[in-house]
C-alpha cells in the first residue's frame, strides 16, 4: 500500500490558526444526565489525537457534538477560531462502520465522489477535477480496482477504507473518524493508520476514537481520556498512567503480562473484582 | 372492441393492426401520453420511495389526497390544487405530530392516513347525486384524460423532474449516508421534505391515472424490480422508469382487449414482471446478487 508524501514536519508550524479545534466546556447529551460534561481541550494543526474510554463513555457523543450533529447544552466549537458549525464541509466524519447501508446501489467510486460534492456544489456534475480526486483517494487506500463495485460486496476492512478515501476525497482540515479500526484485520489497521500519519505530517488534524489501547503509545501526538468528563489530555508518556487509566476505565481494565511486555486490555464486558 | 375479423390478412398485417388499432382512438392516444409521463415519474420518485422504505408513507400520502379532491370538487375549485395541498399538508404533519405525541412514525402515519381517507369518504357520502367521477379518482380513470389533464401532467411532471435533476447527488447523498450529509453541512430535514414534497407531487399528478389507491404500485414496483437488475443508481431508476412504460403499455393493451380497467390492469402487469424478473433471475447466475 502507498503511504502519502510526508510533508516537512515544519508545515505544521506555518499554519496561520493558532489552534486547529478548539472546544470550551462542551456538555451534552440527549438524557437527563448529560453524556459529556464540561469538556475543554485544544488541538494544534498537524496533530493525531486518540480519544479513550470505555463504552458509553461518550466518544461519539463528543464527535457527533463537535460536528453538530446533536445539540449541545452549553459550550463553545471553534474551528480555526470560528464557529465550528458554520464550517462543516471543513469537517471530516468517517462514523462507525455498521451504520453503512450495503444494499444501497452505489459503487466504491459512487461513495467516495460523495466527498466532492460540497465542492461541487449545488446543480453541477461532477468534472474531470473530481473524477481525478476520487481515483487518486482510491490509490491512496488501495481501493481501484475495485472502483466499479457495488459498496456491499465488499469486505468489512474493504468496506471501512472506502469511508476513508471518501473522506480524503473531501480533503478537510479536520478529520473525526470513530473506531475507524475495531473488527478490521491487522493489515488494513496499519495500512489506514499510515494513510492518517500521512495526514497529519501534511498539516491536518485527525481525531481517532479508539478501544485499542496498544496502539495509542506508538501512533498519537496526543491522547484525550474521557468518561462523561475529561480525565486527562495530553502525550501518551503523561497520560497513559495506571492511576490515569483506572480513573478513565474504572474497573473495566486489565493488565496483561505477555512475556516481557505489559499489554493493557479495556476489559469493556466483565466488572473486574479487587 | 377487438371484434374484427383477421382471416383475410396474413400474421404481420394482423400483428401491426392488433399494435395500432387502439390507438386510432383519441381517448388511447391521450391514455398512452398521460400513462407514459405518469409511469416515468412514478419510477424516478419511486426509486427514493423502495431504497428508504417510504412505501406505507406514499401510500398515506396518496390516500391523504383524497379529502383534498373531494373538497376541491365540492367547492368546484381545482382538483390538483385540492389533492397537492392536503398531500404536502400530510406530509409536513406526519414529522410534526410526530415529534409532539411522541409516536413512531409508523404509527403517526397510521393515523394521519385513515383519519384523512375517512375524512374523504364521509365527505363523499354527504353527495347526493353523481359520484362516479370522484370514484374514478380511488381506482383511476386514464382513459377518461382530456387534453387540459395531459397539459397540467406535463407541468407538474416536469417539475418533479427538474427537482430530481438540480438535486440528484444531494439526494443520493441524503438517501445513502443522512449522518454524513449533515455532518458535511447540508440541511437535512429540509431535503427530506423536499423529497416527500416530490413524492406527494407525484402522487398527485399519477391518482388520476391509476387512483389513490393503487398509485403507490406505481411507485414501489417498477423500482423494485430495477433493484433486482443493476447495481447502479442511475441505472435503476433508468430501468424503473422503462418497466413502468412497458407496464403502461401493456396494462393499456389489456384494458382495451380484455375490457378491464385499467388502472388495475398496468398496476398487475407491473407486478407479473416484478415475479418474472425475481424467477429469471434465479435461473441465471446473477453476479448482481449482493453477499
Amino acid at each position: 500500500m502507498r503511504t502519502a508524501e510526508s510533508a516537512a514536519p515544519g508545515a505544521a508550524a506555518e499554519r496561520p490558526w493558532h489552534y486547529c479545534l478548539e472546544v470550551r466546556d462542551l456538555t451534552a447529551g440527549y438524557a437527563a444526565a448529560p453524556a459529556i460534561d464540561g469538556i475543554t481541550f485544544a488541538i494544534h494543526p498537524g496533530q493525531m489525537v486518540g480519544v479513550i474510554g470505555p463504552n458509553g463513555a461518550g466518544k461519539t457523543t463528543l464527535f457527533k457534538a463537535i460536528l453538530g450533529l446533536i445539540p449541545s447544552r452549553r459550550g463553545t466549537i471553534l474551528l480555526h477560531e470560528a464557529d465550528a458549525h458554520l464550517q462543516r464541509s471543513m469537517m471530516g466524519y468517517v462514523p462507525q462502520l455498521d451504520e453503512i447501508d450495503r444494499h444501497f446501489p452505489v459503487t466504491v467510486e459512487d461513495v467516495v465522489m460523495m466527498g466532492r460534492y460540497p465542492r461541487i456544489g449545488w446543480g453541477r456534475r461532477p468534472q474531470p477535477a473530481d473524477r481525478l480526486a476520487v481515483r487518486q483517494a482510491l490509490t491512496r487506500v488501495d481501493l481501484l480496482p475495485h472502483a466499479c463495485t457495488q459498496i456491499g460486496r465488499l469486505s468489512g476492512g474493504q468496506q471501512q477504507r472506502v469511508l476513508l478515501a471518501r473522506v480524503l476525497a473531501q480533503d478537510p482540515h479536520l478529520l473525526l473518524l470513530d473506531e475507524p479500526v475495531s473488527g478490521v484485520d491487522t493489515t488494513t489497521q496499519h495500512a489506514i493508520f499510515a494513510v492518517l500519519e500521512g495526514l497529519r505530517d501534511s498539516g491536518k488534524t485527525v481525531i481517532v476514537a479508539t478501544h485499542d489501547l496498544n496502539c495509542v503509545v506508538e501512533r498519537f501526538d496526543q491522547v484525550l481520556c474521557l468518561n462523561g468528563r475529561l480525565v486527562a489530555y495530553g502525550p501518551p508518556a503523561e497520560v497513559f498512567h495506571e492511576d490515569i487509566l483506572e480513573t478513565t476505565y474504572g474497573s473495566h481494565l486489565m493488565i496483561v503480562e505477555i512475556g516481557e511486555r505489559r499489554v493493557v486490555v479495556a476489559d469493556e464486558h466483565r466488572h473486574r473484582t479487587k | 372492441m377487438g371484434g374484427r375479423s383477421f382471416g383475410h390478412w396474413s400474421f404481420g398485417e394482423a400483428m401491426i393492426e392488433f399494435l395500432l388499432a387502439p390507438f386510432e382512438f383519441e381517448f388511447m392516444q391521450r391514455a398512452l401520453l398521460g400513462g407514459v409521463l405518469v409511469g416515468a415519474i412514478c419510477a424516478v420518485a419511486g426509486t427514493y420511495v423502495v431504497l428508504r422504505g417510504l412505501a406505507f408513507i406514499g401510500d398515506a400520502l396518496a390516500h391523504a389526497a383524497f379529502p383534498g379532491v373531494v373538497i376541491a370538487y365540492l367547492l368546484k375549485a381545482n382538483i390538483y390544487l385540492g389533492a397537492l395541498l392536503f398531500t404536502l399538508g400530510t406530509a409536513l404533519g406526519i414529522g410534526f405530530v410526530s415529534r409532539r405525541a411522541r409516536t413512531s412514525y409508523d404509527t403517526t402515519i397510521g393515523i394521519l392516513f385513515a383519519g384523512a381517507f375517512a375524512l374523504g369518504v364521509l365527505l363523499m357520502s354527504t353527495i347526493q347525486g353523481y359520484t362516479a367521477d370522484l370514484f374514478s379518482f380511488l381506482f383511476g380513470n386514464i382513459l377518461g384524460m382530456t387534453g387540459t389533464d395531459l397539459v397540467l401532467a406535463a407541468l407538474l411532471a416536469a417539475v418533479v423532474l427538474l427537482a430530481v435533476g438540480l438535486c440528484y447527488k444531494e439526494l443520493l447523498l441524503l438517501s445513502f449516508d443522512p449522518t454524513v450529509a449533515e455532518a458535511m453541512g447540508y440541511p437535512v430535514q429540509a431535503l427530506n421534505y423536499l423529497l416527500l414534497s416530490i413524492i406527494a407531487l407525484t402522487i398527485v399528478v399519477s391518482i388520476q391515472a391509476v387512483g389513490v389507491v393503487l398509485v403507490v404500485a406505481l411507485l414501489v414496483t417498477p423500482s423494485a424490480t430495477a433493484h433486482l437488475l443493476t447495481d447502479r443508481f442511475s441505472r435503476m431508476m433508468a430501468l424503473g422508469v422503462l418497466l413502468s412504460v412497458i407496464a403502461v403499455v401493456l396494462g393499456l393493451y389489456c384494458s382495451y382487449y380484455l375490457n378491464v380497467a385499467s388502472g388495475a390492469a398496468i398496476v398487475l402487469v407491473s407486478t407479473c414482471l416484478f415475479f418474472l424478473t425475481l424467477g429469471l433471475r434465479r435461473l441465471i447466475p446473477a453476479p448482481t446478487s449482493p453477499r
